[in-house]
């Protein structure tokens, strides 16, 4: 990277943090929200939360309990059958199958536990194939990230030969390359061993605290959870 | 535990049957297609052998005459000088517009020919003396009723079963008189139990040759090269079928890996697994076997009337138009079924049988398959190199054949790796990411498709190969029939009086006539028809010369030279400046050889008065008229009303030609029929491997879905790829069918039928074919695009659910 990327970066980064501290916007509003499996097995009961621009909540609760399917009814991945949920202003229940691959796109980014990276791109590609799909790449900011992810050794590198640990890097690379507005994590330290997992945190953290994103993240752990700025639990479906 | 464990494994099958409804149906489509081939084949050649027992063809030793027929008094010395010999009159005899062949034997000298002994046998029993006594009897196959029912020049008709279509058996005296032949003989046959005492031949008759059955031209050995063309075809059918079976078994293997981990890990042992796996596959191949014989028998039955007509039109081979089902055909099927799923699956099994105890059920590394790859690449390389070094030191029909199985496994084998490295080239061109990611992922699923795209590339190839073969023959074909047929009428007269009497008449209202006179000689290569011909501007503006002397037509009207047909050419190796020795006394050297498509037989031309020279006395009946074409019809209704001629005998030359065309289409019914079955057959294949691929496609698909392309364009791109992939194996499909056809009009063709063709080219039909070939992709890749298009995105979710 040249000397001026790194000051270029800087300044972004405060500018984006000033403005997160002037403004607390109210990013996702879930209201009211119910799910029921086919079979008729409710899985969501009437939940309701937000998060704000900037803010980190973690969501706790039993296997079961729901929080992977609130985290993808957030992500526009599924569709839900009460209630609302509104990111940045778009009603989610309005949105047909384009819309919410495009809300996807542009908006949110998805860590998972499996890391999903895609196997046939090398870690180049993988990590601004998003940024690229939203049609915001920029290739200075990925060279940013790829340094403070510790993968810039690994760039032509595929998926396969990849440790845990590193797949879990380009995963979050991949997600902060986009700038979303939301990060929507689950269990994103769930595959990886004790150091792997506080490497993967710190780095997570700090990328949405400069970058002024929102994160919502599922977590089975109360250690994890514990460095969030926000923690609810969800029990049966419900927020307890 | 043994019958815990089959319920295990069975399990699989239970869970997924669309696999293996797949893998039945591989079966099934390999064995059905290889066996339709070898029951054409079977009855064909039983065909044959009938023939042969019945009419004693190739059983005992034959005495010919080299120049032509022999006379009746040479068969009374013979007989009266103590030999045990039979003499044969036969020709060809036109009833009803067919050309049947009339075999007389003499039944005093051999009463005990089988067809004969046989049809007394029958329920139509006759007295034998009927035979021998005027108006004698014609013996003929039930096939034969209906043309010789009412014809009144006839004897009475016996029919029998014990004689094979197309042939009119009956006593010498009855055949000299159809044929029009008294006191000739065509040949003598040997009879077993010959007395010791007899006269050595070279004293009673120098000039008869005794000739083996060993070195007689029978049907069977005329044939086989054909039979062996229909079963390459077959067993290139039958390798395409394999492919599914592959596919499926791999994937099945790869699905099951957990559970034999698990069934390993409770003291079931690798060895018992393997057994049990084995006769799994023995079972579920001997079903799919069975399923193909059903197929195989019901095609075969269908496509057995045109290969019988069509080698009753190239070799005059006996071949009835029925299938009749034989033991053999049936547990050979079978055989070759179990033969293939073992041959298609022991890759996958010795793989399962080498897995360690602890190794997990695995997701497919992609990039670890470049070194597969490479290997897979060489050892095809090594294959088409050594097909094309043994045609080239060996030569000859089976280097042929060599060359192809090189070729066409070496070229599937070399696929995959021509495939992905034209896709990394096409990869580093691609600049948006969501074409760099179809790219990147059609090389990644190309393991899983391969198996596919190797039995499409055969497919097409074969396709291709064979249709620039028959359309070039057509082509060929055409203009060598608009060359020969150049008079525009022909005409049989009924004897040679009235021959005379039409030529006379018709002389001043024609440009020409030209007679057709022959004779049957017989050469070390079998039978030589002698034409004589005159001297006409239209033989030496048009006649189908592939090789002559400068002064060909000059020598040959002088009565100084022979021209030959390009099969005699080929078979005995004389071509300009050889000799041709016509009999013991007539030895002319060859100005020129030409063309003589769909004859199985030599044929030599010399000036008619060579002719009567060489066999005096040839019949003078049919002859062409040559004359403004716009006047050929009512000259024809001219002549049939003047002489009282059927129109049967009355051709005109548009009439010929497109008899002769009809000929030709039907002789490659046959291939056309397996071509498009076995591009069937790769079709299928593309649609099941992209059906069983699907659940293995999910983990790449979902991260991209979730990344922000929904299912419609997902839908679309997964059509996109097959389409793609397809196109691509048919532009490397191109140069190998291509070279398939070169090969097959170069070496099989000439070997087969005698005969060499020129190679057109013909862009239009490719395209049409490249059309078809992205239609069948589209086609197979429908269900799965609508498969995503339909995806609830619960089950997309479940790829990154953690508890999967």
């Amino acid at each position: 990277m040249e000397p001026g990327d790194g000051l270029h970066w800087t300044v972004w980064i405060s500018a984006a943090n000033s403005w997160k501290k002037r403004k607390q916007i109210m990013l996702l509003t879930i209201d009211r929200v119910q799910k029921t499996y086919p079979g008729g097995r409710p899985v969501l009961r009437d939940v309701s939360l937000d998060l704000d621009q900037g803010q980190t909540l973690a969501l706790t609760g039993e296997s079961g309990s729901g929080k992977s399917t609130l985290l993808n009814l957030a992500a526009a991945l599924d569709s839900f059958d009460g209630g609302e949920i509104t990111l940045d202003g778009t009603r989610l229940s309005t949105l047909d199958d384009a819309g919410r691959a495009r809300l996807r796109r542009n908006q949110v980014s998805l860590v998972f536990q499996q890391f999903n990276l895609i196997p046939s791109l090398n870690v180049a590609q993988n990590l601004s194939f998003h940024a690229r799909l939203a049609g915001v790449e920029d290739t200075t900011w990925n060279s940013h990230l790829a340094e403070r992810l510790g993968l810039s050794d690994l760039l032509g590198r595929f998926p396969e030969n990849l440790s845990g640990g590193q797949q879990q890097r380009v995963a979050i690379g991949r997600a902060m390359a986009a700038r979303p507005n939301l990060l929507l994590a689950d269990e994103p330290t769930g595959n990886l061993d004790e150091t792997a997992s506080e490497t993967v945190l710190d780095l997570m953290l700090s990328l949405v605290a400069d970058t002024g994103a929102a994160l919502l993240l599922v977590t089975h752990s109360q250690k994890i959870a514990g460095r969030l700025d926000r923690q609810v639990k969800l029990s049966g479906g419900r927020i307890q | 535990m043994t019958w815990a464990t089959v319920q295990a494994l069975l399990s699989h099958w239970r869970v997924h049957r669309l696999q293996l409804a797949t893998l039945l149906i591989g079966i099934a489509l390999a064995t059905g297609l290889w066996s339709a081939v070898q029951a054409i084949n079977a009855e064909a050649r039983a065909s044959y052998a009938r023939a042969n027992a019945q009419l004693a063809v190739g059983q005992f030793d034959e005495l010919r005459d080299p120049s032509g027929p022999i006379p009746m008094s040479r068969y009374v010395e013979l007989r009266r000088a103590g030999w045990q010999v039979a003499a044969v009159l036969e020709g060809p005899y036109r009833v009803g517009g067919r050309t049947l062949r009339l075999m007389g034997v003499d039944m005093v000298a051999y009463p005990a020919l089988p067809a004969v002994t046989e049809a007394e046998q029958s329920a139509e029993a006759t007295e034998p003396a009927d035979m021998l006594t005027a108006p004698g009897r014609l013996l003929a196959s039930p096939e034969l009723q209906p043309l010789l029912r009412g014809q009144t020049n006839l004897p009475p008709v016996l029919i029998t079963s014990a004689l094979p279509p197309d042939v009119i058996l009956t006593d010498i005296g009855v055949a000299e008189r159809l044929l029009n032949q008294p006191g000739a003989i065509s040949r003598l046959v040997v009879l077993p139990n010959q007395p010791r005492d007899r006269l050595p031949l070279n004293q009673i008759a120098p000039e008869l040759k005794r000739i083996s059955p060993t070195t007689q031209v029978d049907t069977a050995r005329l044939t086989d090269s054909f039979h062996l063309n229909l079963s390459a075809f077959g067993l290139l059918s039958f390798a395409v079928g394999l492919f599914i079976v592959n596919g499926t078994v791999g994937l099945a293997f790869a699905q099951r890996r957990g559970m034999i981990r698990t069934l390993r890990a409770l003291g079931v042992s690798m060895r018992r697994l393997v057994w049990l796996i084995l006769t799994e596959l023995t079972v579920l191949a001997l079903i799919g076997g069975s399923l193909g014989l059903l197929l195989g028998f019901f095609l075969a039955g269908a496509l057995l009337p045109d290969v019988a007509a069509t080698l009753r039109g190239l070799y005059g081979a006996p071949v009835t138009g029925q299938l009749t089902l034989q033991p053999k055909w049936v547990l050979a099927g079978l055989a070759m079924a179990v033969f293939g799923t073992l041959l298609a699956s022991g890759h996958a099994l010795w793989r399962l049988s080498n897995m360690p105890l602890l190794e997990g059920p695995g997701v497919q590394a992609w990039q670890s398959n470049s070194r597969a790859r490479h290997i897979t690449a060489a050892l095809g390389l090594i294959l088409v190199v050594g097909g094309a070094f043994a045609y080239i030191s060996v030569g000859g029909l089976v280097a042929g054949f060599v060359l192809l199985a090189g070729l066409l496994t070496g070229a599937a084998l070399l696929l995959p790796a021509l495939l992905a490295t034209a896709l990394s080239a096409l990869a580093r061109t691609a600049r948006e990411p969501v074409s760099q990611w179809v790219w990147s992922d059609m090389r990644a699923q190309l393991p899983g498709l391969s198996l596919a795209l190797m039995a499409l590339l055969l497919a097409l190839a074969a396709n291709i190969g064979v249709s620039t073969m028959v359309s070039s023959f057509r082509l060929t074909f055409v203009g060598w029939l608009d060359q020969r047929l150049t008079a525009e009428l022909y005409v049989t007269a009924r004897d040679e009086d009235q021959a005379r009497e039409i030529t006379t008449w018709l002389r001043p209202q024609v440009d020409a006539i030209l007679p057709i006179r022959n004779v049957e000689l017989f050469h070390e290569t079998g039978p030589l028809f002698l034409y004589g011909v005159v001297d006409d501007p239209v033989y030496r503006q048009h006649w189908p010369l592939i090789a002559s002397t400068y002064s060909v037509w000059d020598d040959v009207m002088a009565g100084n030279a022979v021209l030959i047909n390009e099969q005699l050419a080929r078979r005995a190796s004389l071509w300009p400046g050889d000799e041709l020795k016509l009999s013991s006394k007539h030895y002319l050297p060859i100005a020129g050889v030409y063309s003589d498509y769909g004859n199985p037989t030599g044929q030599a031309i010399v000036s008619m008065a060579q002719l009567d020279q060489i066999a005096p006395g040839a019949e003078m009946r049919r002859f062409g008229v040559r004359m403004p074409p716009e006047g050929a019809t009512a000259m024809a209704q001219n002549v049939r009303e003047q002489f009282a001629l059927s129109p049967r005998v009355v051709v005109q030359q548009a009439a010929m030609k497109a008899q002769s065309r009809a000929i030709f289409e039907k002789t490659f019914v046959v291939t056309s029929a397996l071509n498009v079955l076995t591009l069937g057959v790769a079709g299928f294949a593309i649609l099941t491997s992209l059906l069983t691929l699907w659940t293995q496609r999910l983990p790449q698909i979902a991260p991209v879905w979730a990344l922000g392309l929904n299912r419609a364009q997902l839908a679309r791109l997964e059509l996109l790829r097959s389409v793609l992939l397809a196109a691509l194996t048919a532009c490397l499909a191109l140069p190998l069918g291509l070279v398939l056809a070169w090969v097959l009009l170069a070496v099989t063709n000439v070997q087969a039928f005698g005969w060499r063709l020129p190679m057109f080219l013909f862009p239009w039909d490719w395209l049409w074919l490249f059309v078809l070939t992205l239609l069948a992709a589209l086609i197979a890749a429908a269900l799965p695009a609508l498969r995503m298009l339909r995806l609830p995105p619960a089950d997309l979710l479940r790829v990154f659910a953690n508890e999967r």
